[in-house]
């Protein structure tokens, strides 16, 4: 009974205390990069190798966007009747279209429009949408409501059937790719905006804009400091498939005929052209398409490989 | 849930205003006159002109011209084609055969796109789930009226399984090509997404305690992983019909089939402006109610739904 010191029973193992020595917590090596989402996607964009193959296509697209004459020295716009849907010829590979043009040197002349116009298209989404997504999402409350509610009415209207309306007001001579792409974009940022701010909302919450804030940084600052940078991520992804799907609209409102004008070289205007001799010369027909289907199908692998590099969810999908 | 019905069906109308507000002040604000067009080349005597406005109330305030087109929408006046005929009457005729070929594609892009979106996504990383996506990769980059020509071409010119374009009245058996090509425009995006749901699905807990407990997988999947997968399918299915009216408009007007679509691909070909806009607007209200219409059965599936907010 003398003895009132604790002894511990039987079955308590108490681990020997090892210190861990304080040089050791230390020993943070500040130089290395602190982890970084950019940098993360980005190590792991260089594994894919859809993210490499899409960009050359890209790039492949893109050079022969601005340079057309140095793939194909034969005038899209010369076009001989003699040799109406006539097959492949030395100088021709491609065969003629039913008025006669090169379909080789139409289809080279033809990228240019669809690259424009899914760039501009893209820009004015990216535009709209951040503007729209970023003050809605930010400030809140009634501005939100409004703006929300604008652009619930732009997103309940199928953004090509709209696109259909507005060009079938233009006379075909006043149609080009501006107007076009006009016509497109002003009905397809709503998803961009609603993305955004679904972001920022869940951004404003975080500690680092609470700090930001506490050291009085005006909101504008914050927005655009720290609210807008750590929110872009979905909104790049989103953007990089809409610009495949300008390409698609463009192409779909040429063929049915509001799109550009006959007189503009684009691939929807070629395949709209050649659908009533698809069954005597089909190719004249495919050659476009494939390379519609080709210029689309780039961006959207290069879309979806950085949507997974972006996002550590869908790394574990794979 | 009645509670939900009423506020869900109070949001709608603003969105609905709005819509038509939109269309119809777009058509207002673009330049070019429509009853000029309408004579194509003739130069019509300002008479003439007069009592076309007169007739179409084009003479009216901008404000005027909407609510009476409004009205009209309430009592089942939607305007008249330019050929005269009453655009309601157009739809009644029509819009049956638009219904048969949205069902077909309906059925073959749940059939195909859930199973093989399930296929994929449990065999994730072999060599069947890697063949799916490349093939819905490529469904995806190909645009519906390449589709929808090559698939004329292979199997109408080519080797006659279908006929090229749809015969009288509409039957079922012309409708299967259209049918197929205009589900090809969704059939990816569902795969695609069943599979992410169905891999989320397999990493739950409910599922792990079901195979533990020494369920067989022909039980577990279709019982525990796939109906817990379909949420998201359902939902999409609703933000589809947009796409899928653009594809009608394509499809019909390529295969010929006398439904909606064709009516606007040909209105767009012959560039009639006003009876472009009256059946886009009919598209967009449709496509609106049919959304509303999900989102109420979607609230009925899924009780959460209904109690947010």
């Amino acid at each position: 009974m003398s003895n009132n010191e604790y002894t511990p029973g039987p079955g308590h193992y108490v681990a020997p205390l090892e210190e861990t020595p304080l040089a050791a917590v230390d020993a943070v090596n500040v130089d290395e990069k602190p982890s970084n989402l950019w940098r993360d996607a980005w190590q792991d964009l260089r594994g894919r190798i859809s993210f490499w193959i899409s960009s050359v296509l890209i790039l492949l697209i893109v050079i022969v966007a601005i340079f057309p004459q140095l793939f194909s020295s034969v005038d899209p716009t010369k076009c001989d009747l003699q040799f109406s849907n006539q097959g492949p010829s030395e100088g021709h590979i491609l065969g003629y279209t039913k008025l006669g043009c090169d379909v080789y040197s139409r289809i080279i002349h033809g990228t240019g429009t669809s690259v424009s116009v899914g760039l501009i298209v893209t820009v004015l989404v990216f535009g709209l949408g951040v503007i729209f997504g970023a003050i809605a999402g930010f400030y809140g409350g009634w501005v939100d409501s409004v703006l929300s509610r604008v652009g619930d009415i732009f997103f309940s209207i199928p953004y090509i059937l709209a696109a259909i309306v507005v060009m079938s007001q233009f006379k075909a001579e006043d149609r080009n790719v501006w107007v076009i792409s006009l016509a497109i974009g002003l009905f397809a940022w709503p998803s961009t905006a609603r993305v955004l701010r679904a972001e920022i909302i869940r951004v404003k919450q975080a500690d680092y804009i609470t700090s930001a804030k506490s050291i009085g940084l005006s909101n504008f600052k914050i927005l655009m400091r720290h609210v807008l940078p750590n929110s872009i991520a979905p909104v790049i992804v989103i953007t990089t498939l809409s610009l495949a799907g300008a390409i698609v609209a463009e192409a779909t409102l040429s063929y049915l005929g509001v799109g550009l004008p006959s007189t503009i070289m684009s691939w929807g205007n070629d395949i709209g052209a050649a659908q009533d001799n698809l069954r005597n010369s089909p190719m004249t027909l495919i050659y476009p398409s494939i390379a519609l289907s080709i210029t689309v199908l780039a961006f959207i692998m290069l879309g979806e490989a950085v949507r997974d590099a972006l996002d550590p969810k869908a790394r574990a999908r794979r | 849930m009645a509670r939900y019905i009423f506020f869900r069906l109070l949001q709608a109308i603003p969105v609905l205003l709005g819509t038509t507000l939109l269309i119809y002040f777009m058509v207002f604000a673009m330049p070019g006159d429509p009853i000029l067009a309408l004579f194509g080349d003739k130069t019509p005597t300002p008479a003439q002109l007069e009592a076309l406005r007169e007739q179409y109330h084009l003479n009216e305030p901008f404000i005027m011209q909407y609510l009476r087109f409004l009205g009209g929408i309430f009592v089942g006046d939607l305007g008249t084609t330019y050929s005269g005929q009453p655009v309601i009457s157009v739809l009644q005729s029509t819009f049956p055969v638009t219904l048969r070929l949205a069902l077909i594609a309906l059925i073959l892009e749940t059939v195909f796109g859930i199973g093989l979106g399930l296929l994929s996504g449990l065999r994730k990383g072999g060599a069947s789930d890697n063949i799916i996506l490349a093939f819905s990769l490529l469904l995806i980059s190909l645009p519906i009226f390449v589709i929808a020509f090559v698939l004329q071409y292979l199997l109408t010119f080519q080797t006659s399984i279908f006929r090229p374009t749809v015969g009288e009245g509409a039957p079922w058996g012309d409708l299967i090509l259209p049918g197929i090509v205009l589900a090809t425009a969704s059939v990816a995006q569902i795969i695609r997404l069943t599979r992410t749901s169905v891999i989320e699905t397999m990493g739950q807990d409910f599922v792990r305690t079901a195979y533990g407990k020494g369920l067989s997988r022909g039980r577990v999947i279709p019982v525990h992983i796939l109906r817990n997968s379909l949420i998201p399918v359902v939902t999409y299915i609703g933000t589809d019909l947009g796409v899928m009216m653009v594809g009608a408009t394509v499809t019909e007007g390529i295969f010929n089939v006398p439904g909606v679509g064709r009516t606007l691909f040909q209105a767009i070909k012959q560039s009639e402006g006003p009876t472009v806009v009256s059946f886009v607007t009919v598209m967009v209200l449709l496509y609106l109610i049919l959304n509303l219409l999900i989102d109420l059965l979607y609230a009925v599936l899924d009780p959460r739904i209904r109690y947010v907010k």
